[in-house]
């Protein structure tokens, strides 16, 4: 299975460096079976990515430990879930992984315009190819999945020899969310590789930018959504198993995807401003092509530890072709553009400083600092290195001071953007929209200040969450208001028919519904709070309303680890509420011990509980419990998040009454174009 | 003209106050990686920045006192006397050769005053988890 798994990567190079050269030649001699040559190598060369994959997934099923990625990331004991997970748990099965994500992504585009955008398939194809060519060449020549075991045997040959059982999956990955966080992380990843394709090929073959861009659009929503819950599910990983209180760190490899994040949230913004105005073109252009070079540069800090080696830990030299790959894609997108810039034109200017052009201006330049902030502080050691000499790294105060501005800018322009006319917005309209939200607000604020809120960040944030959730609630009541009037349906009815004739308005605020109820959460983070403490059976440590009672510990065998449990009872208003059984987990096959954090949560607050260990002075067993505010509110927030995105992925229901094109009648002459009308607007974004 | 004027110092004036809370940021968080033969070459202002040093756990060395923990750090065939004194408990992966990564200061006497450490087994993995925080480095910090 080895060599059929290594053999199929190879005959993927092959078909993949067809597909790419094949391609240049059907673009050059227009030649109709040329074209359909080089797509149909572009879908066999995801073919046998998907071949070599199941193979590898074979060889971990049947325990084959004479390839040694399996001997060192899997043994016989561990759970078939996590041979799933081992797959992606180490370098060489990471990349691998990533070409199958990417080539699940690629069968997908060339199968599903197969016979559609005739002049532009060929350029995108082109451009997928070579990024496939690129991670074939690490998983064939670099990195390969499937080396095996070898020794020179009596006769001086190499002989592949079995180990009787593997090393075992590091038990920080042994963990439900382990085996999902990876997955969605890469697919986001990998999923803004199309939108980049499509970018790079509508420049090259000077295709219409409205076209590419309604194109990518889907597509462009699939990566975002799997990238927003990439960080989100390892924020709750880092969460519930680092056992340290905290989801974020801004660690060199988290920052890496938020960088993507960053700079797609503002491409899936400002592409509107081109749709309805022709304007920013290009800005979008490059925004893509910044997106996709950071998805690059995100897998190059996960994988090559650039700048984990300042952290002195684990280097490879893997990195230096990821370096060569980003600069070659650079290179690549500045000579498309010098030489079709002409192409990119804006058709319209910005008018007013009050307008969703602007808005949408200042969120873009915003996430683009924020995205420059977290870059520049995730390379400052690599970059002080070679200005100075000395390797200075920063920490969570430099991110922090920058990017909570930042958050609640973004957060107060959520809810002012969206109501926003196009061109210019009225003081008019402008009072009608925010009067209502804005007391509301500012009430939000007195009674969280009357509560006992000092926290300055918090108290602001808390606010603005109000303000917006009043935005987005007034938006959904005057749309479903005129429905129910027509239709005589309830309000919610209205609402779901309302949200379902236009997805992607409506389907936008769900997401931005989503977004506030993850800084609810953040906001949260001020008032963390620990205790630490040595406990004996029948001690008790107090945290808050809580009572934590240890009644005594247990130990349990299981299959791949040992267990040992704390038995923790939890009191509050002197009543018992419930049992906590924070763990430590010893792994046998590596003699490496893991924590299992135990949390009590509900939306006021978490009740945290690490088994931290023993004190070394005295051996008693210590108990460290944190009281973290809010925190839940943030994985709500992300499930609302991925269902507001499914929401505008949806088709709309009925054709909406105005076509998607901005009146384009001045302030002056029509202004009841600027009042809120739901007949009116219904077709904007 | 006025318009792109005002678009201007609205943008100028984002751009120059995030400028400076990064500056604040900067300077309130910056640390200085050394190797541990670096750091006995280290002079004047240099000694008092906030410093990280990696290097392994010398085997034997770690003894548990009260309020602290001190072990010795080996590297390039230097060795670096470490007083761990943080509230945290050790990582798990914190053992005799162990790599371990020590954030602190240093002390008059040439020894290492850490308030954070990480630690990472030096065993048979490489493994970094894909697309993961914490590559296998357990964690005594709250960052």
């Amino acid at each position: 299975m080895d060599f059929f798994g290594s053999f199929a990567l190879l005959l993927a190079f092959l078909c993949a460096a067809y597909a790419f050269v094949g391609g240049i030649a059907a673009i050059l001699t227009r030649h109709p079976l040329l074209v359909k040559s080089a797509r149909q190598a572009g879908i066999a060369t995801c073919g046998l990515i998907f071949l070599a994959t199941a193979s590898l997934v074979y060889l971990f099923f049947s325990d084959s430990y004479w390839v040694s990625y399996v001997v060192a990331h899997s043994n016989r004991d561990l759970s078939t879930f996590y041979k799933v997970a081992a797959l992606w748990s180490g370098q060489e099965g990471s990349l691998l992984f990533w070409s199958f994500l990417l080539a699940v992504y690629v069968f997908s585009v060339l199968l599903v315009y197969r016979n559609k955008n005739g002049e532009l398939m060929p350029y995108v194809g082109v451009v997928l190819a070579g990024v496939q060519i690129f991670f074939l060449t690490l998983n064939n020549f670099v990195a390969s999945p499937f080396k095996v075991l070898a020794a020179p045997g009596a006769n001086g040959a190499l002989d592949i020899f079995t180990r009787a059982d593997g090393n075992g999956l590091n038990p920080l990955l042994q963990y439900p969310e382990m085996v999902i966080h990876p997955p969605n992380l890469y697919s986001g990843y990998t999923g803004f590789t199309i939108p980049f394709a499509f970018a790079l090929g509508a420049l090259l073959a000077r295709y219409p930018g409205e076209k590419w861009i309604h194109l990518t659009r889907k597509w462009t929503m699939i990566a975002w959504c799997f990238q927003t819950m990439g960080i989100l599910l390892g924020a709750h990983w880092a969460y519930a198993v680092l056992g340290w209180g905290g989801y974020w760190g801004w660690d060199p490899v988290e920052n890496a995807s938020l960088l993507p994040w960053l700079t797609g949230t503002a491409f899936l913004h400002s592409v509107m401003m081109q749709e309805k105005r022709g304007m920013m073109k290009v800005w979008n252009v490059w925004l893509v092509f910044t997106t996709f070079m950071l998805c690059i540069l995100g897998t190059l800090l996960t994988r090559s530890g650039v700048v984990s080696s300042v952290h002195a830990f684990a280097q490879s030299s893997i990195g230096n072709y990821f370096v060569g790959f980003l600069l070659l894609v650079f290179a690549v997108c500045l000579a498309a553009y010098v030489k079709n810039r002409d192409y990119l034109k804006s058709e319209n200017q910005l008018d007013s400083m009050i307008s969703r052009e602007s808005s949408f201006l200042f969120n873009n330049l915003i996430l683009l600092v924020s995205c420059i902030a977290v870059l520049s502080g995730t390379l400052f050691p690599v970059f002080s290195e070679w200005f100075s000499g000395s390797r200075i790294s920063v920490g969570a105060p430099f991110f922090n001071k920058v990017n909570i501005p930042i958050g609640l800018l973004l957060l107060f322009l959520t809810g002012v953007g969206p109501l926003l006319a196009w061109r210019k917005t009225s003081t008019d309209s402008l009072k009608r929209n925010f009067g209502g939200p804005l007391i509301a607000g500012l009430l939000a604020g007195i009674v969280v200040f009357a509560l006992g809120v000092r926290e300055f960040f918090s108290l602001v944030c808390l606010m603005l969450c109000v303000f917006v959730t009043t935005t987005i609630g007034m938006e959904f009541f005057r749309g479903a208001r005129v429905i129910r009037s027509r239709s005589g349906a309830s309000l919610l009815a209205s609402a779901v028919e309302l949200t379902m004739r236009n997805t992607r308005r409506y389907g936008g605020y769900i997401v931005h519904m989503g977004m506030v109820l993850i800084f609810v959460g953040l906001a949260g983070a001020a008032f963390n709070r620990d205790v630490q403490k040595d406990m004996q059976p029948g001690s008790t440590l107090q945290i808050g309303g809580y009572k934590l009672l240890l009644q005594g510990f247990d130990t349990k065998p299981e299959k791949n680890y040992t267990s040992e449990r704390m038995i923790v009872e939890v009191w509050r208003d002197n009543k018992p509420l419930m049992m906590l059984y924070p763990e430590r987990r010893f792994f046998q096959t590596n003699e490496q011990s893991g924590t299992m954090v135990a949390i009590y949560s509900t939306l006021r607050e978490d009740l945290y509980v690490v088994y931290a260990g023993q004190n070394p002075e005295t051996q008693a067993p210590v108990i460290h419990a944190y009281l973290n505010p809010l925190v839940k509110w943030i994985w709500l927030g992300g499930l609302v998040v991925v269902l507001g995105t499914l929401v505008t992925l949806l088709p709309n229901r009925r054709a909406v009454l105005v076509l998607a094109v901005a009146p384009e009648r001045t302030a002056a002459q029509q202004p009841q174009t600027l009042a809120p009308s739901v007949a009116l607007r219904e077709g904007h974004d | 003209m006025r318009k792109q004027a005002k678009f201007g110092i609205g943008i100028g004036i984002i751009v120059v106050s995030l400028g400076f809370l990064a500056w604040l940021g900067y300077g309130e968080s910056k640390t200085y990686y050394h190797t541990i033969a670096e750091l006995q070459t280290l002079h004047g202002t240099a000694r008092a920045h906030r410093l990280r040093v990696g290097g392994t756990v010398e085997p034997g060395t770690i003894k548990r006192l009260s309020g602290r923990v001190d072990f010795v750090l080996a590297g390039e065939g230097k060795l670096l006397p470490v007083s761990y004194v943080g509230s945290e408990p050790l990582p798990d992966t914190f053992v005799d050769k162990s790599q371990a990564l020590v954030e602190g200061s240093l002390a008059d006497n040439g020894s290492f005053v850490a308030e954070h450490v990480q630690a990472k087994c030096a065993s048979k993995y490489e493994a970094a988890p894909g697309g993961d925080a914490k590559p296998g480095a357990a964690k005594a910090s709250t960052m």
